[in-house]
Order: structure tokens, then C-alpha cells, then sequence
């Protein structure tokens, strides 16, 4: 498969032949939708009990300056991580210059930090006294005021060094799958590399652009932690006061509501424009070896830019924490830390090789649906979990298993009377994981839907020729197509699980505590610089392996 | 990936998950054992651990605790109904115990130790809650800047001499929220609404996020005065004892209609409705009233011993005593929502 062939065609070839299994396939995204759409179905349970006057005040008075900061809030980090990972992407996978292998996996670690503790890391460097406002009374003399870092600015600025690493692997998973073809196709077309690279390498990485900013954007939509932290009032801020200040589950679930709604449309939004386009192309799979030089200036920019990035994204946070974390560590390190480390892991890696293999299995239920439609709605909602504020998430899924354990109870009191035992499962790790399932399927499913649409039809329909089909045709045609998507999504789950908190606080059985609910015990009564402690070991035991498993894969794609 | 290592994944998934569920097996929630406890708890671990290991020693009782956020905590107690593992609710503030035992979560205790160690007004009148230690939030000042005596109370604050030198929190934080619904307690919405409103025009700087703020704002010159609660106060000074900030007790003068006291909120505990071992977790409650674990429970956190008769941490009796008050605690929380709205009107972020 050596053509050079990188297709946009008007629309993809029909599917000649239904394969049999087909309404099996159907089947499975449905069931896989049904059982992500738990806390969609809480959501619009609550419409039942609308507290009006409640509404009204919340339209008077906070509706329109949460909407209006929400907003600026997304355009900020749609245009940060889009910007930051595209280029860093491209960079990377295209081009050459020095520390460019070093950097293809450095520059994921700003992903390994919580946003929220970015946030506060932030908020340290730049506060009063603090090193910048000391570096800046060095420059300008002492009576120089401190620069701090607060508000839009503070929450654009972390939240895009945080999640661009989302839209740098997709883009990177992108650009590698082109090689340098479409640069040649655009050269051969007489554009100049510039050129080339915005008229015919950024169309085709599109899928996986927006898969990426999408991602970026649904985080940061639900995000509560880092928007409180610089004092700065979203979406979300409403839902937690009405929710924690006027004590209305309901109203805040509603708020969830609209919320999602606003994601679904953007979601659709962007799908409609990006029309009927597939984005197959022939070289699947394979990877250029030749990156292209950059000019002796270009070259040092790149790692320039590189550098800067994981200056700010990763450095200076991390020595900012480490210098909060040492005055602490005699006090508050000891044995357990051994435990929420072993705990975290457990969690963020079970989460990751369960949750990549329901996002292979949504990707390809949603791909062989019929009718085709049906699947790219299923795989919309399936995927809704990920724009839910995380607290609203876990009364999403807590409460309908609640309640369905409660159900079973009756029926098995019904037939067997007092002698019959009780099913709990709440406060087990089924109801934990089941909702790491609903909040982190978009995460997996992402990357591998995006990276399928290299598997074409006609790469099928050639294996079929050689006789491989069913399983022979996944584990020998496809899966080596699609191994970096797995391994994005595998990587991508396993970090977001390490982070999270809010699910795993109010889920997580006796004894499960985390390295990430250790954060919020430091922080629920404002010390956040004894935080800094347990921050800095999610950072360091969700990177690890992260590493790991990019440095192999690196080494195999050299 | 070569093939074969793709063929190992599925099964070290299934390794993997077989572990964490064999783990999970039959929980400890289900041996009802006498010598046990299942304690929900808003406060956080660092805060209460050392009393559950004290009392543990003590009777050897083991006590199984989750932490988290009081509403999510509520609302999982609320979701597990009957079939809740949990004996006790502890939360750091009297509005989200008033909201569980509103919403029928708590149940109520007749226990004449609790009722003779914890003043009236520290617990809920139907029983169902009491409070073991008390936050007092009250104004921290510049000592260089700010004569003690120019500040006087809570309302004086929104007197346009404090134009520009306010600190306030953001109004998300539940304290500022109680601190507000004292204020609709003592003076109706209307007056409550002006003063809040003369609060936001005196503002120095935009609200700050949490009360180390407030307090480093006072001491490094951005404004004179702030409120907060002791206690942050009490853990600055620890680690910097020469912080160029003080605190003052507000509404002292009984011969003013504003001298009612320092605004005061509780961490407290209440039994939950379906708790499985009632009477452990009443006897648990009457020893955390006891002497020596309220000496405990307020130390652990520069707090207040909601027992009057418990000696006081050196630090925090070096702040001298004051007048506490007296408004049931409970009218917080029944005020919580309609203070968070008023602070909504007035623009207080």
C-alpha cells in the first residue's frame, strides 16, 4: 500500500453486502447508549419538579453572567488547546529538530496535572511575595506590585495548559498517520510548506482536531475546581449554588441539563459542518521515517516553543508544589501514602483496559449500525458522560443504582420473605466503575472512532480477498491500524481517573481512599499548601506509566 | 503492539478487575458486628481521625469512615435509604445538618448527657443534631492601619469609612452564607440586604476565593479589614507569628441593639435515620461531648469546645473571650437559601 493516495471524496462508497451480525451490532450501541444516558435520564427526571421561582431568580441574577463568563471561558480554551496542539502535534510528528523525541512524550506530562491544582500552583507563583513578584521587584524595584494571575485570564491560561495534551496526542496520532504524503501532495500542488500544511494536512487531521478539542472543551465546561480557584464564576458556579447554597438537587440537575444540551449542540454543530467527508487514507497505519528538516532558525523556534510549554505546563508547577510539599513531608507522609498510590493505580488502570475495550466495542458497534445514522447517534450519547460537572455525574448514576438495588431487595423480600439476603450496590466498586464507565467512554472513544476511519472499506474487502474475516481480520488487519489509538485512549482514561475526584469522593467504598481524595482532604478546610504533597504524587504515580508505555511505543514507531 | 502482547491485555484486564472485585466481596457494611461504627463525615479525615483512634483505644470500637463534601454525603445517605450502612452524620457546618435532618435523614436522640453538655443553642430543637465545636467568623484587622476600637460590629462595616479597605470571601463559602442568614435573623431582609450591599460598595478587591487569602490580603496592605473564621487565623499564626493581622470581636455591646455577639456556626453530628447500630452511635456522640474529646475535637483545628466547661488551646485562648450569639444555629440553615439569594441581589460574587 504504497499510493500515495490521502482521499477526500464526497462521500464514502456504499457498503456492498450486509455482513451478518449486523442488528447485532446495532443491538450493543444501543445497550452501551442506554447504560451511558443513566445520569441523562436522572437529569430529565428532574424536570418533573420545577421550583419556578427558583428559576426566576436564577435567570435574573446569575444566568446571565454565568453564561456570558462560560462562554468567553470555552472560546479561551477552544482556541488555546486547538492552537497549542495542533502546532505542538505537528511539530512533532512531522518535523525534525533537536529534543524532538524527548518532547513527543514530555509534553503530555502537563495532562498528569489536576486542573485545580495548576490552578493553585498558579495562583502561588504569581501571588503577593510570591517568586514572579519577586523576580519583578528585582527588575523594577522594590515597590513593584505583584502581576497575580486571576479570573479569565488565570482560568484560560491553566485550563489550556492542562487539556491541551487532549488535542496534542489526537493531532499527533493524526499528523503520523499522514506522514509527510499530503506535505508532498500539497508541494506537488505548488503550495509551499506553509501552505501545504494549512491547506492539506490541517483538513485531513480534522476528525481528530475536533475529537481532541471537544474533549478539551467538555472538561472544561464541567470543570468546578480551577474556576474556583481563580474566583471566577461559570456555568458550573451556578449548578453548585443551588445545588450547596439553596440546598436544590433538582434545580442544579436541571442546570446539568441545559448544560448538556449545549454540548450536544456544539457536538452536532460541528459534525454538520464538517459534512460527509471521510477521512480515509492509504497509508494507515504506516509512519514516515523521514521527518522533514527545519532551517537552522526554525528548528531552535520549535524547541523554543516545546520548551516554553513544558516550562509553564509542568515545570514551575511542579517546582512550585514540590517547595509546599517538603515542609510537609515529615508531617503528613508516611505508610499509607503506599495505599492511595496502590488504590489510584489499581483504579486508573482497571478503569483504562475496561473502559478502551468498551470504547473499541462502541466505536465499532457505532460503525457497522445500520441504519449508519442510528450508530453516529448512539455514539453521541454514549459519550455524554464526559461533559457532566463530576459531583452532578455521581448523584447520576448513585441514585438510579440506589434505587434499582432497592428494587431487587423488595422483589427478593416478595418471594423469599425475611429469610431472603440483601443485594447492596452502592458503596461497592461495581457502582464506582460503572460510573468511571459513563464519565470516561467519550475519552476512549474518541481516538479509536477517529483513527477507524483509517481502517477503509476497501482494506476490509482486501483482507476478506485474502481470506481473513471476523476475528483474524480485527486482530491482523485492524488492530495494528489502530494500536495508537488504542494506546491514546488507554493513556488518556487512565490519567483522567488518576485526577479525578468528585465521582470517586462520593462513590468510592471503605477504604478506597485516593491519592486525588487525599487532595481534597487537605483542601476542604483551605490548606492548600499540605495538598501539594498528595498533588504531586498523582502526578508522579499517574506519570510513570504514561512514560512508559510512550517511550515503547516511540521506540517501536522509530 | 505485536499480536501476541495484544492477546495478554484482555486477559490482565480480566486479572485486574477479578482483583478489585474479589476485594469488594462481601463488604464490611455487611457484618453487623457490635463493635463497629459507619461514620459519613464532612470533616475532613486529618480533623477527626485522631478522636475515632482515641476511642477505638478506648472500647475498641472500629470505626469505618467515608469523607466527602456534606451535599454529596447527604445525597448518597438520602439515595441508600434503608439500606445505608451509615450510623453518623458529621458535617462542618449547621446548615447542611439542618438540611439532612429537614429532609429526614437524622433521627431523633434523648440523651440527657447531650442535652446537659451542649448548649440549646448548638443543637437542633427537635434532637436530631448537636454541635460539637464552634466556628466563630470574625473580623481580622490591620493593627498598623486600623484602631480596634473604630470597628464595632458586623453592620459598621458598611459604613462608608470603610470605603475601599474591605476584604470579604467569595460568597460561595457556606460561612459567609450563616453569616448573612444571622444577619436576616437578627434584622430582617431588608436592613440584612443594605448591609450586604454596604459590605460589596466598601470592597477593596474583587471577592478572594478562601479566608488564608483574606487574612494575607489584611496583612500585606490590600485592604485593613476582613472576615473570617478563627481558626485560619489561628493556623497563619502558628507558622508566622509575627503576621501583621489581629482579630476583634465584633457586637460586644449589649447596650446596643447590634451587641448580640460574634457570628458562630458549628461542626456537629447527628444519628442517621436507619442507622444499624443506633445505640453505639449515641454512645459515640455522648463521648465526643465528653470532656476530654471536646478538649480534642476544637484543638485539633483551633476550634471552640461546643462544651463551655472544656479548657481552651493556649493559642486560642490568647484571643481573649468574647460574647457568642445566641441565635439557635439551626435558623442558619433555614435561612441559608434565602441569604444566598440576597447576596445574589446585592451582587456579592
Amino acid at each position: 500500500m504504497s499510493t500515495a493516495a490521502v482521499a477526500i471524496t464526497g462521500a464514502p462508497p456504499r457498503r456492498r453486502g450486509r455482513h451478518a451480525g449486523r442488528r447485532g451490532w446495532t443491538l450493543v450501541a444501543v445497550l452501551l447508549a442506554a447504560v451511558t444516558l443513566l445520569p441523562v435520564f436522572v437529569v430529565i427526571g428532574s424536570f418533573f419538579q420545577v421550583d419556578a421561582e427558583l428559576w426566576d431568580h436564577l435567570r435574573r441574577h446569575l444566568l446571565p453572567v454565568v453564561a456570558k463568563n462560560t462562554l468567553w471561558m470555552a472560546l479561551g480554551v477552544v482556541s488555546g488547546t486547538l492552537l497549542l496542539g495542533t502546532l505542538l502535534g505537528w511539530l512533532v510528528a512531522v518535523c525534525d529538530f533537536p529534543l524532538r523525541r524527548f518532547f513527543s512524550v514530555a509534553l503530555l506530562l502537563p495532562m498528569a496535572v489536576p486542573g485545580y491544582v495548576m490552578a493553585t500552583a498558579m495562583v502561588g507563583v504569581t501571588g503577593f511575595d510570591g517568586p514572579l513578584h519577586q523576580l519583578l521587584k528585582l527588575a523594577f524595584g522594590p515597590g513593584t506590585g505583584p502581576l497575580r494571575l486571576s479570573g479569565l485570564p488565570g482560568v484560560v491560561f491553566a485550563l489550556t495548559l492542562v487539556l491541551y495534551p487532549y488535542v496534542y496526542l489526537l493531532a499527533r496520532n493524526a499528523f503520523l498517520s499522514q506522514g509527510t504524503r499530503s506535505l508532498e501532495v500539497g508541494q506537488s500542488l505548488g503550495y509551499s510548506r506553509l501552505a501545504s500544511f494549512v491547506r492539506v494536512s490541517l483538513p485531513l487531521a480534522r476528525p481528530w482536531l475536533a475529537a481532541g478539542v471537544v474533549l478539551a472543551l467538555m472538561e472544561a465546561l464541567a470543570d468546578f475546581g480551577t474556576v474556583a480557584v481563580f474566583n471566577y464564576d461559570t456555568f458550573t458556579t451556578a449548578i453548585y449554588r443551588a445545588w450547596y447554597g439553596m440546598f436544590s438537587v433538582q434545580s442544579a440537575l436541571q442546570l446539568s441539563g441545559v448544560l448538556i444540551l449545549a454540548v450536544i449542540v456544539l457536538v452536532i454543530a460541528e459534525q454538520r459542518l464538517r459534512g460527509n467527508r471521510s477521512y480515509t487514507s492509504l497509508q494507515a497505519g504506516a509512519h514516515d521515517p523521514r521527518p522533514i528538516p527545519l532551517g537552522p532558525v526554525a528548528r531552535w523556534l520549535a524547541t523554543g516553543v516545546a520548551s516554553l510549554v513544558l516550562l509553564l505546563g509542568f515545570v514551575v508547577p511542579a517546582v512550585q508544589l514540590s517547595a509546599w510539599a517538603l515542609p510537609n513531608l515529615a508531617r503528613d507522609f508516611d505508610a499509607r501514602y503506599l495505599g492511595f498510590a496502590w488504590n489510584s493505580l489499581l483504579l486508573a488502570s482497571g478503569s483504562a483496559l475496561l473502559i478502551t475495550g468498551l470504547g473499541l466495542l462502541l466505536a465499532y458497534a457505532t460503525r457497522l449500525s445500520r441504519p449508519a445514522a442510528l450508530g453516529r447517534i448512539m455514539a453521541r450519547w454514549a459519550t455524554l458522560g464526559y461533559a457532566f460537572p463530576g459531583t452532578v455525574l455521581a448523584v447520576g448514576v448513585f441514585v438510579p443504582v440506589a434505587a434499582a438495588s432497592e428494587g431487587v431487595n423488595r422483589v427478593l423480600a416478595g418471594l423469599f420473605g425475611d429469610s431472603a439476603g440483601r443485594v447492596v450496590l452502592t458503596g461497592t466498586l461495581f457502582t464506582l466503575l460503572l460510573a468511571y464507565c459513563i464519565r470516561f467512554l467519550a475519552v476512549a472513544h474518541s481516538p479509536l472512532a477517529s483513527q477507524l476511519q483509517r481502517v477503509t472499506q476497501s482494506i476490509d474487502e482486501a483482507a476478506r480477498g485474502m481470506g481473513e474475516s471476523g476475528l483474524g481480520l480485527l486482530q491482523r488487519v485492524h488492530l495494528p491500524i489502530l494500536r495508537r489509538g488504542l494506546l491514546t485512549a488507554a493513556v488518556l482514561v487512565f490519567v483522567d481517573v488518576m485526577k479525578e475526584l468528585p465521582v470517586t469522593l462520593m462513590i468510592r467504598p471503605f477504604g478506597w481512599d485516593t491519592l486525588a481524595t487525599r487532595v481534597f482532604q487537605m483542601t476542604a478546610e483551605g490548606e492548600w499548601e499540605r495538598a501539594a504533597l498528595p498533588a504531586l504524587a498523582i502526578v508522579a504515580v499517574g506519570l510513570v506509566p504514561v512514560v512508559l508505555l510512550l517511550t515503547q511505543s516511540e521506540r517501536r514507531d522509530a | 503492539m505485536t499480536p501476541s502482547r495484544l492477546r495478554t491485555l484482555p486477559l490482565a484486564a480480566l486479572l485486574i478487575l477479578a482483583g478489585m472485585l474479589a476485594g469488594c466481596g462481601p463488604g464490611p457494611a455487611d457484618r453487623a458486628d457490635e463493635l463497629r461504627l459507619v461514620v459519613y463525615s464532612s470533616r475532613v479525615e486529618q480533623l477527626i481521625q485522631p478522636l475515632f483512634a482515641a476511642y477505638t483505644a478506648e472500647t475498641g470500637v472500629r470505626i469505618d469512615v467515608i469523607t466527602a463534601d456534606d451535599q454529596p454525603l447527604i445525597q448518597r445517605l438520602a439515595a441508600e435509604g434503608s439500606a445505608s450502612p451509615a450510623d453518623l452524620l458529621i458535617t462542618v457546618d449547621a446548615g447542611n445538618l439542618w438540611n439532612a435532618a429537614e429532609r429526614g435523614l437524622l433521627q431523633p436522640v434523648e440523651s440527657p448527657v447531650l442535652e446537659g453538655t451542649i448548649p440549646a443553642n448548638l443543637r437542633d430543637p427537635d434532637q436530631r443534631w448537636f454541635g460539637l465545636s464552634i466556628r466563630a467568623r470574625t473580623v481580622v484587622y490591620a493593627p498598623d492601619r486600623v484602631a480596634p476600637d473604630e470597628i464595632g460590629n458586623y453592620e459598621s462595616l458598611a459604613e462608608p469609612h470603610w470605603r475601599g479597605r474591605l476584604c470579604l470571601r467569595t460568597s460561595k463559602k457556606v460561612y459567609n452564607q450563616s453569616l448573612v442568614a444571622m444577619l436576616i435573623a437578627q434584622h430582617g431582609e431588608a436592613r440584612a440586604e443594605e448591609i450586604v450591599r454596604g459590605w460589596v460598595a466598601n470592597l477593596a478587591t474583587d471577592v478572594l476565593p478562601n479566608d488564608n487569602q483574606v487574612i494575607e490580603a489584611v496583612a500585606a496592605g490590600r485592604c485593613d479589614v476582613g472576615l473570617v473564621n478563627t481558626y485560619y487565623y489561628g493556623r497563619l499564626v502558628a507558622q508566622q507569628p509575627d503576621l501583621n493581622a489581629r482579630l476583634y470581636w465584633p457586637n460586644q455591646d449589649p447596650s446596643l441593639p447590634e451587641g448580640n455577639g460574634v457570628h458562630i456556626n458549628v461542626s456537629g453530628a447527628g444519628i442517621t435515620r436507619h442507622a444499624p447500630r443506633a445505640a453505639q452511635a449515641r454512645a459515640f456522640l455522648e463521648w465526643l461531648a465528653s470532656p476530654a474529646a471536646q478538649q480534642k475535637f476544637a484543638a485539633l483545628n483551633y476550634e471552640y469546645p461546643a462544651n463551655a466547661n472544656v479548657p481552651l488551646d493556649p493559642l486560642v485562648a490568647g484571643w481573649g473571650e468574647f460574647r457568642q450569639n445566641a441565635t439557635n444555629v439551626a435558623r442558619l440553615g433555614e435561612l441559608q437559601a434565602a441569604a444566598v439569594r440576597l447576596m445574589d441581589r446585592v451582587g456579592y460574587r
